[in-house]
């Protein structure tokens, strides 16, 4: 905000206040207090738990006894965690098969969707369904479904075809792309409406010109629906990307990170740090895991960005 | 023959049934048997929260325990009684500790009181609890699950119970099995489980294996065996993780032939304490381990048919160290107290949980206001007082006893024979933690390496163990 320094020779009554109000309203002290919840919202309940970790991560504390400081020893202690590696690779496994199974559906619905002429609000609203279910409503809703007995809904339906039954969460092989399902199915309508409302903005006459120039429809979406969409797609791709980085809920809730681990991501990880322990948990190792992410994250999307910056449209 | 040691028993995060007592008549309660009167001293208001019931509590046990509110709250009227929902389980119970929305009063199993008292995260009630007229009379062993090294009470005792074999007599029915022959041996559980299987299409036998669980009932069967989890240099008190001992890899090999090679352990495997009770309860397991005291909460939580329940004790081998885990809940106060809610919370642990198990008017009221309220009365547990106290109290409520005691009766007539055996002392919880994902692995890889599995599991907890605990 600029400075809100009263100026000088600015005193005295009724020129004095008109001088003030005129600099309340055009210097910005206006929108710094339309500002001031959002910031106290954010600083209390986002930046000061950042700020926070930092000071925990350095810390041996259950949250109720006095903390001592350890320096570096959480991060050694995550580091040394056999767990830890096995919640990276999870981790990654779970980044890979949502980027194969999650991240071409929700464009290609999108263009199936836009070439659409009769009932695309109703595909529009049907896609996003899914996104307005609560998160854990849904899980638990797929959790039924994934039951591994006869009696759960996919066995069921595989039985009919004398098939199955398969334990999809059950088995360390299945569990995996089992979640990767679930959570795509939970979260591609909200990716659909982004690429829909992009399809919008490409000239239709490019499509008309390709067309006189022969395109085919694959030619088309070649040559003039993915160039017109790319920064769409690589803003999509990095949030995908810091979004499965993160994936907590669908394991947490479908398989408690089991069986055998074979599910337990990082998040969950960090999780089971803090409130695996009845006794009031590694707070430090959950926090010290914390950063480590985040940096992981940032130093991430740095690197995605300077490698794609040629290839960004608003670059 | 071994008798009631009841060695500083503990359990994982069963935490027991929801106790409820009832108010005696109070003011003429003989001097020396029952619990402190109110003082005539002037008093403060004071409000504390108690967490009595569980989420999901049926509306009869709400109107039982508002019943017993308004009975305390007429005995000591300067005092406001909150009821909560609680339910301890090993996250939600470190959420609440941490972030300080745990009630006034709540539960925590045996196995936490050692931790949570040397680490100053409940209350020193010490005083408070040694003016109880009935304090001599705790059965020591008990009483010191919760106490730190010094004796001072922390915690108090108020439910103990021993490790049972939970089957459904229904299903045993179906399966042309005896309910009133239960299992005596494992052997003769593995083939059961493989007839009722086989009979009915529904899991024979299951287990809990997540969520600490997994583990807590893999000691179970590992003491059934004659092998324990820690040992302790008596000479230099070092504590050593043996969880990779000859008779869990056993129990393990067990578990893998019933799920393998019977495939009688239907097809849920990650089973926590709510949901196998829960499961239990709507006839979908024919057999499971668990707390002898599973009626309550079944009852008030899942509806169970009283005709489906029966229980056995565990099959011990003839191993002379083949013992039966047992269990317990201590009542604790909030360390965010006043020093005045902390007096009220301890008229209130004194009026709820333990005048029906000392003095006649506190047993039978308590019996009376679970009867009226359809809620069970004379569920098997084991003495947190003298055995000559337990006889008595079960004899001022057998009037009101209406659990089916028959159907109890593998287990009662058995247990207080059987040796009782403590769970792992040393970060019990963290112990169980290590085990889960083994025991999974067992549940869902036909493959599963048990020998590799539990040796990593016991360098996991050889290393858990040797860490001091943040303080």
């Amino acid at each position: 905000m600029d400075s809100t320094a009263v100026r000088p020779g600015a005193v005295g009554g009724k020129g004095r206040r008109r001088g003030l109000l005129t600099r309340v309203s055009r210097d910005g002290l206006s929108s710094l207090f339309f500002l001031l919840p959002l910031l106290l919202i954010f600083g209390a309940f986002s930046w000061f738990p950042i700020l926070r970790s930092f000071v925990m991560a350095v810390q041996e504390t259950n949250l109720v006894s006095t903390p001592t400081f350890v320096g570096l020893d959480n991060f050694a202690n995550v580091l040394s965690d056999p767990l830890f590696g096995t919640s990276v690779a999870n981790t990654a496994y779970f980044a890979i098969l949502a980027l194969v199974i999650g991240y071409p559906m929700p464009l290609v619905l999108a263009i199936v969707m836009s070439e659409t002429r009769r009932f695309r609000g109703l595909y529009s609203a049907l896609a996003y369904l899914p996104v307005v279910v609560p998160p854990v409503v849904a899980v638990l809703l797929w959790k039924v479904f994934y039951k591994g007995g006869t009696n759960g809904a996919f066995n069921s339906i595989l039985h009919v075809f004398g098939l199955g039954p398969i334990q999809w969460l059950g088995d360390a092989f299945m569990a995996m792309p089992s979640i990767v399902v679930e959570a795509t199915w939970a979260a591609f309508g909200g990716t659909v409406i982004i690429y829909l409302a992009a399809l919008v903005s490409v000239p239709p006459e490019l499509y008309d010109a390709a067309e006189v120039d022969g395109a085919n429809i694959w030619n088309k979406i070649r040559y003039v629906t993915l160039p017109h969409m790319r920064g769409i797609l690589f803003i999509t791709l990095i949030l995908q990307l810091i979004a499965t980085a993160q994936v907590f809920t669908e394991p947490f809730l479908l398989t408690s990170g089991g069986p055998a681990n074979s599910t337990t991501t990082v998040l969950l990880l960090i999780y089971s740090y803090a409130f695996g322990s009845s006794l009031g948990g590694h707070f430090g190792e959950a926090a010290a895991l914390s950063l480590m992410l985040a940096a992981f994250l940032g130093v991430f999307t740095a690197v995605y960005f300077w490698f794609t910056r040629s290839w960004s449209t608003t670059s | 023959m071994a008798a009631l040691a009841i060695v500083t028993v503990s359990a994982c995060s069963s935490a027991a049934s929801t106790p409820s007592a009832a108010a005696p008549a109070a003011t003429d309660a003989p001097a020396g048997a029952a619990s402190s009167a109110p003082s005539t001293v002037a008093h403060k208001p004071v409000t504390i929260s108690v967490g009595a019931l569980r989420p999901g509590a049926t509306q009869e046990a709400v109107d039982a325990l508002n019943l017993q509110i308004s009975q305390f709250e007429a005995k000591y009227p300067w005092i406001t009684v909150e009821s909560r929902e609680y339910n301890w389980t090993a996250p939600t119970f470190t959420a609440e500790l941490a972030g300080g929305t745990l009630p006034t009063v709540f539960n925590i199993p045996f196995t936490d009181g050692k931790g949570l008292i040397a680490q100053h995260q409940i209350v020193n009630i010490d005083s408070r609890v040694r003016a109880l007229p009935y304090v001599s009379k705790f059965n020591p062993s008990v009483l010191a699950n919760g106490q730190d090294k010094d004796g001072k009470i922390w915690a108090v005792p108020y439910l103990a119970y021993g490790m049972s074999l939970t089957y459904n007599r229904t299903l045993f029915k179906a399966a042309g099995l005896d309910p009133d022959k239960p299992p005596t041996t494992w052997d003769e559980v593995k083939a059961d489980a493989k007839i009722i299987t086989t009979k009915t299409g529904i899991a024979g036998f299951s287990t809990m294996a997540t969520q600490n669980c997994g583990g807590w009932q893999l000691t179970v069967m590992t003491y059934s065996l004659g092998g324990r989890m820690e040992s302790v240099d008596p000479k230099t008190g070092k504590v050593t993780a043996t969880v990779n001992n000859p008779q869990t890899k056993a129990a393990l090999a067990y578990i893998h032939g019933l799920r393998w090679d019977d495939n009688s352990m239907g097809a849920t495997f990650d089973y926590n304490w709510g949901t196998v009770n829960a499961d239990f309860a709507a006839g979908q397991i024919g057999m499971f381990t668990g707390g002898s005291d599973l009626y309550t909460n079944m009852v008030q939580n899942n509806e169970l048919k009283a005709a489906d329940y029966g229980v056995t004790v565990i099959p011990l081998a003839t191993d002379p160290n083949a013992g039966v885990l047992g269990g317990g809940d201590l009542a604790a106060v909030n360390v965010l107290t006043t020093e005045d809610q902390r007096d009220a919370a301890v008229d209130w642990i004194d009026f709820y949980y333990m005048e029906k198990l000392i003095t006649q008017d506190g047993a039978v009221t308590d019996a009376k206001a679970l009867k009226a309220n359809n809620q069970p009365v004379g569920v098997p547990s084991l003495p947190v007082f003298d055995k000559a106290s337990y006889d008595q109290q079960q004899l001022w409520i057998k009037d009101y006893i209406n659990v089916p005691t028959a159907q109890m009766t593998p287990f009662t007539s058995k247990i207080f024979t059987e040796p009782l055996v403590t769970e792992p002392l040393y970060n019990t919880q963290d112990v169980y933690a290590t085990l889960d994902p083994v025991l999974q692995a067992v549940l869902t890889n036909k493959n599963a390496d048990i020998n590799a599995l539990l040796n990593a599991a016991n360098t996991k907890a050889q290393k858990i163990i040797d860490t001091p605990p943040a303080s």
